[in-house]
């Protein structure tokens, strides 16, 4: 009797547990599994034509038509570019803001609060105004021109101007928009770490640097693996971004991204190709996959226990 | 090293417009000799933690001076002083292992101290040694118990050969039978290395059973420096009476007159120097004698029996305090009456102090 009765609890037990999951897994299952799969599909499936829903053939076609498109691989680059640049310079900016903010007793607060403010801005608007800021036209300079120019140097027009002076605006606008989480983060992190460790390390004669080096950093430094991988993830998947500065019709600025290019695939003018949206969808995740498995494993080994 | 200190004061300002100051050392002026353990005793938070804070730096003290043998150490940085610290929670780095964690210090060393990476690992092998845990070298603190933790905390404040070792409250963490095993280990210590050692506490058992000498505090004001029985035996004021001892001492409201001393109707000691007029008599428990013909008449409560002691609880109009405690060896135990006890007091154990400003009065 007994026996029998231990059982049926074991499987009450675990029926219940996947009932109380059964939603989410749900929403998982249809809004992310299985799109997935879709997509993946897709993204084999040649010549799809959507009125039709028909598709010629199975094979890598549409792959290849993708890796020789001018328009992707001036995505990739300017993906890549965005991402070697933005993660690490935001992040260390953000340590050294935080610090920064960590050491001063007086206005701690209204720094704060300063360096939060982009965070809670709309991100268009402030492309917006980052575009009315840089751009130069027959009829003005831009602000930051005019700078330039007082620093007396050629001005630019980074808007519609050279590909590096694009590229550096859309940098620093990345950059702007994501230090205030990443100083957030930063601060709670710095402030966690317990005082009494940087009183045992004065006591042991360590000097300010040797502190911030062999106690701070290492004692953060799973919020700052955080910020790398997120921060990374996040990089890859910028496209609102050129768009707040640039304009809907990125390709022909050359400042398209990866899912940009997706996008434009899908929607735009030249677009209404699924198949080969597919294959550039799945080029990007296996990429961003890729990525997020280093860090992990860079993280995991770097890591301090305890 | 001798560690002296002259006047030295701190006031920690108030944290709003209402509040008042607080002075927590109040003019705290005296000389620890080299090579001793010397316990710093006191309530809580009567400034203990901070006299030990401002001798190694970590609190800049807002008079005074800190002498290290000659040197003027009061404005030194505390990462050049070379003092060494044993938090209260042992404060062990814990991303680092035992040995990352003792050779912390050395790697600090510049100039002409800079060692090389053996001599490191030999030296933390060494103080790992003194402490016994040098099978523990290349484990984590979070994979130690606290007993293991507070020997590595020792070890890291002893590798540098510091001018003085400072310990915070060094037994309050550990469990009682750790407690016990743990003062010896740091008497041990301390006499190995000879090094200069002060360690707080508010245990006066702990202070008393292994320090040379002990330094009594109270609100932040110097009480009494002396080796332990001289404390116990001749304390400065009714304070450090009542805080060493257990069970503490009993202390009566009495009378002298006419060099006679009366606690109530009962005269209990003549030949007393002292003037006439009101005086905390304070009597320790051992120096009660059982006499059915005794001068003190108490009413008796209870016996309480400890094997080789008993301890007799009674009662008196004329006690402050809930009872009175007397020790008497278990031979002596003679109960004649089981409502009233009368004792005979032993003149070496009676002490007498002033009714107003506690000060002790020798009658003698």
């Amino acid at each position: 009797m007994t026996k029998s009765g231990v059982k049926r609890e074991g499987i009450m037990g675990t029926l219940s547990g996947w009932l109380y999951l059964a939603p989410a897994l749900a929403f998982l299952i249809f809004f992310m599994v299985y799109p997935l799969i879709d997509v993946f599909i897709y993204s084999f499936e040649e010549g799809y034509n959507s009125a039709s829903q028909t598709y010629f053939g199975i094979g890598g076609y549409n792959y290849s038509y993708v890796l020789r498109d001018p328009y992707f691989l001036q995505a990739v680059k300017n993906t890549f570019i965005l991402v070697i640049f933005t993660v690490p310079i935001s992040t260390i900016l953000a340590l050294l803001i935080s610090l920064a903010l960590n050491s001063i007793e007086k206005l701690k607060k209204l720094f704060q609060t300063i360096y939060f403010l982009p965070y809670v801005t709309n991100t268009l608007a402030v492309g917006l105004v980052f575009m009315i800021l840089f751009r130069k036209t027959p009829y003005t300079d831009g602000l930051i021109n005019m700078m330039i120019k007082a620093l007396g140097m050629t001005t630019v027009d980074f808007i519609e101007g050279p590909y590096w002076a694009k590229m550096l605006v859309l940098c620093v606008y990345v950059i702007w928009i994501v230090m205030p989480f990443k100083i957030l983060i930063l601060t709670s992190a710095l402030a966690s770490v317990n005082p009494v460790y940087y009183k045992a390390a004065r006591i042991d004669g360590a000097s300010k640097t040797r502190i911030f080096f062999k106690i701070t950093l290492p004692m953060i430094s799973p919020m700052i693996f955080y910020l790398v991988i997120t921060g990374f993830i996040g990089a890859f998947k910028a496209y609102s971004d050129a768009v707040a500065i640039f304009g809907v019709d990125l390709n022909a600025a050359g400042m398209n991204t990866m899912v940009g290019y997706v996008y434009d695939m899908l929607y735009g003018d030249g677009g209404g190709y699924p198949s080969y949206a597919s294959a550039a969808a799945i080029i990007l995740f296996a990429i961003v996959l890729t990525i997020t498995v280093i860090n992990l494993i860079v993280s995991k080994k770097t890591a301090p226990k305890g | 090293m001798e560690v002296r200190l002259e006047h030295l004061t701190k006031i920690f300002p108030s944290r709003d417009k209402k509040g008042s100051e607080v002075v927590a050392v109040n003019d705290f002026d005296f000389t620890i000799p080299e090579g001793k353990l010397i316990g710093l005793l006191g309530p809580s938070g009567c400034g203990k933690s901070t006299v030990l804070y401002m001798i190694c730096g970590l609190e800049k003290p807002t008079s005074g001076k800190i002498y290290f043998g000659e040197d003027d150490v009061t404005d030194v940085p505390s990462e050049k002083r070379g003092a060494g610290l044993v938090f209260q929670n042992y404060a062990l780095y814990p991303h680092l292992t035992v040995r990352q964690n003792i050779t912390f210090p050395l790697e600090n060393l510049k100039g002409d101290e800079k060692l090389t990476k053996e001599q490191r690992n030999q030296k933390a092998l060494e103080a790992a040694k003194l402490v016994q845990i040098e099978g523990l070298m290349d484990r984590k603190p979070g994979e130690m118990s606290g007993g293991q933790q507070q020997r590595v905390a020792i070890a890291r404040a002893l590798v540098k050969m510091p001018k003085v070792l400072l310990m915070d409250e060094p037994l309050s963490n550990l469990d009682a039978r750790l407690r016990l095993q743990t003062r010896e280990e740091i008497r041990r210590i301390q006499k190995a290395t000879g090094i200069t050692t002060i360690f707080v506490t508010h245990d006066q058992e702990e202070a008393m059973s292994i320090s040379d000498m002990i330094v009594v505090m109270k609100d932040g004001i110097f009480q009494q420096m002396d080796a332990p029985q001289k404390v116990y035996d001749d304390p400065v004021n009714l304070f450090v009476a009542k805080f060493l001892g257990t069970p503490a001492i009993n202390v009566f409201e009495a009378e002298v007159k006419d060099k006679k001393l009366y606690i109530g109707e009962d005269m209990v000691m003549d030949n007393v120097n002292a003037k006439d007029g009101p005086i905390w008599c304070g009597i320790r428990p051992e120096g009660f004698i059982l006499n059915d013909e005794g001068a003190l008449h108490c009413s008796l409560t209870g016996v309480d029996v400890m094997g080789r002691d008993t301890s007799i609880v009674s009662t008196n109009p004329k006690m402050t305090g809930l009872n009175i405690r007397s020790i008497i060896s278990a031979e002596d135990l003679k109960l004649t009456s089981k409502e009233s006890v009368r004792f005979n007091i032993k003149r070496t154990k009676t002490l007498l102090f002033d009714k107003e400003t506690e000060a002790r009065v020798y009658y003698d």
